[in-house]
């Protein structure tokens, strides 16, 4: 063992060249490149927008066009038309996760009605897995029940003599925001239940007693103690849902996609990514990336000043 | 009276019973659907005629999938950026959040606010792609990685953490001469295992999960991951066989030569096998990471 020196026994001394303030800030300064880099750089992006600009060649070798991109969503026919069909569908999807926003409500309330406990645990995990699985697995279960080919929703439905020959349902545009919201609450309905279950599992128990008493039947409680105990939670969810109004993300509806389901499926991020990536209106599809991100933060301020005024209480 | 009332009670316990029961089988039945399928006579699955339960069992599919061209290298494209991004997510999310819980650090509440405040906004997919281009973060496999260390989210589920820790353990390591890295490395780490174990599970299975980064920056197949692989197998029937042509199966029975199906099967219990392995053992730290996030708002 080696003689312990008398430097070692002074405590550490935040002296040495750099005060003790800055080194800590350099431990996460590398951190914070990172973060400046893959966050806040891609802003700068935004000035593809005022240019006609096309992959391949120098911003500066591309003509400078001002806000010919953000007056063209406007002005130009067939530009408004696309973006008002791909607003229709984004608003569509989005409201219609509002209104099954109940439905992990009533999914909390009716599990917690379950006395059986090893039942309940067995519901809970097996209907929670759908959530960890990617939207391309989600898309490949489809493919596998609804394909026209061999799929098994249409071999059931020829064997019972409901169908003649294979149809194939996943490349049909009827019903596509029904379907798309379907598969979301397949994928989400076990997860989406599990805030309320602790929320109603926190409910003081001697209300449901003192209402036994006074002689409340089952749905007497649930409507008077079950669910003011839980609307805070469902508040908070709605608005964040609110506030992500219009990012209803690509994912889902890129895999579901296809060229008969298109008019339907494109989303604003699926539209964007379609103009920009795929097709050759890079600038075009930067203005309306743009827009879109100033409305979202816009809606984000909305919500967190309902959710103040309501409540009392921000979300951010 | 007392008989009516408990009529009420038995219809609405066996419709909740029925319920569950119908809705726990919508989820399950799925994945055993694409189970019995990988392991029946690839000639009665491709036909369709593999329901209820497997047919002519046989395990040849699992063998031969990694044979197919590329996709083992997606696979191990896939475990590489699991193992090495949850790593880095997961030690970078605990020595960001314990940095931040020094007092000391210069302008900590801006900087804090600097890397939180990126929950909240996003500039747009396609300026975001253009930087990412600029960055080189095409076909470069650490645009799986960087891009991912810094989560805000779990920075904040961290530092919630240690700032519960008792401060007097930090204070009686420093007295003792260690600095900041060293109380990091033997104190705050081996106290932040539970919160760890949350954010790791979380980031694992984002990372295993991630497709659209692929779709955005990658061209080169080196970089496909299995998630990717699959989505392209299940659009492209034409490529696919092609794939399973130039596999050579020439000389193996039809129940086990590759098909269309037990190619799409396959891979996609390949991709979910690690999901349910994980998954149920791993239940609570979900719920609690959840959990935690909510009373954080």
């Amino acid at each position: 063992m080696e003689p312990v020196t008398r430097e070692e026994l002074k405590p550490a001394r935040s002296g040495g060249i750099l005060s003790e303030r800055y080194r800590l800030f350099l431990y996460a300064l590398p951190f914070l490149v990172l973060v400046f880099l893959f966050s806040y750089l891609p802003l700068y992006g935004w000035i593809y927008s005022l240019y006609n600009y096309r992959p391949g060649f120098k911003l500066s070798d591309t003509p400078f066009v001002g806000l010919q991109w953000f007056r063209s969503i406007f002005a130009n026919p067939t530009q408004t038309a696309e973006v008002g069909r791909v607003m229709k569908n984004t608003i569509a999807m989005s409201s219609l996760g509002i209104l099954t926003s109940v439905l992990p409500v009533a999914f909390a309330i009716l599990l917690s009605e379950i006395k059986a406990m090893r039942f309940k645990k067995t519901v809970q995990i097996l209907t929670t897995l759908p959530n960890f699985i990617s939207w391309v697995l989600v898309y490949a279960i489809a493919f596998a029940l609804f394909n026209v080919d061999n799929g098994l929703i249409n071999k059931i439905m020829i064997g019972l003599g409901l169908q003649e020959r294979g149809i194939n349902y996943l490349a049909t545009d009827n019903h596509t925001w029904l379907s798309m919201i379907l598969w979301n609450t397949w994928k989400g309905l076990g997860w989406g239940a599990i805030m309320y279950i602790a929320a109603i599992t926190s409910i003081d128990q001697e209300l449901y007693d003192a209402a036994k008493v006074d002689g409340a039947g089952r749905f007497r409680m649930i409507w008077n103690i079950t669910i003011p105990g839980i609307m805070p939670t469902y508040f908070v969810l709605l608005m964040l849902q609110i506030a992500n109004f219009i990012n209803n993300g690509m994912e889902q509806y890129f895999v579901f996609q296809n060229p008969i389901n298109k008019d339907h499926i494109e989303v604003l991020d699926l539209y964007v990514y379609n103009a920009g990536m795929l097709g050759t209106n890079f600038s075009f599809a930067t203005a309306v990336s743009m827009l879109k991100s100033l409305i979202s933060i816009g809606l984000l301020l909305f919500a967190n000043k309902l959710s103040k005024w309501v409540r009392g209480e921000s979300i951010i | 009276m007392r008989i009516r009332r408990s009529f009420g009670e038995i219809s609405f316990h066996t419709l909740n019973y029925a319920f569950f029961i119908l809705f726990t089988f919508l989820c399950v039945f799925p994945f055993y659907y694409l189970f019995i399928n990988t392991i029946s006579s690839n000639d009665l699955s491709a036909r369709g005629l593999v329901t209820w339960y497997p047919k002519e069992i046989h395990f040849e599919n699992y063998v031969q999938i990694l044979k197919i061209k590329g996709l083992s290298q997606a696979a191990f494209i896939s475990v590489a950026r699991t193992v090495i991004g949850t790593a880095a997510t997961v030690l970078c999310s605990a020595f960001l959040g314990y940095l931040f819980t020094k007092k000391k650090m210069w302008a900590r509440s801006f900087w804090y606010r600097f890397m939180v405040v990126t929950m909240y906004f996003n500039a747009g997919i396609i300026p975001w792609f253009v930087i990412m281009m600029k960055l080189n973060m095409t076909n470069n496999f650490l645009a799986y990685i960087l891009p991912t260390i810094v989560s805000p989210f779990f920075i904040i589920l961290a530092k919630t953490f240690i700032e519960s820790i008792p401060e007097v353990l930090q204070e009686s390591a420093e007295i003792d001469g260690a600095g900041t890295l060293t109380v990091f490395w033997r104190i705050i780490l081996p106290l932040i295992k539970p919160i760890a174990a949350t954010i790791a599970i979380f980031a694992a299975v984002t990372q295993w999960n991630s497709f659209i980064d692929t779709v955005f920056l990658m061209t080169d197949q080196t970089y496909y991951t299995l998630q990717f692989v699959l989505y392209k197998y299940l659009n492209e029937s034409n490529s696919l066989a092609a794939i399973i042509r130039s596999g050579g199966t020439a000389n193996i029975d039809l129940s086990k030569m590759q098909t269309a199906t037990s190619v799409r099967t396959t891979v996609s219990m390949i991709v979910v096998i690690p999901i349910m392995l994980v998954y149920p053992f791993f239940q609570r730290f979900f719920v609690k990471g959840i959990m935690i996030g909510a009373v954080k708002g």
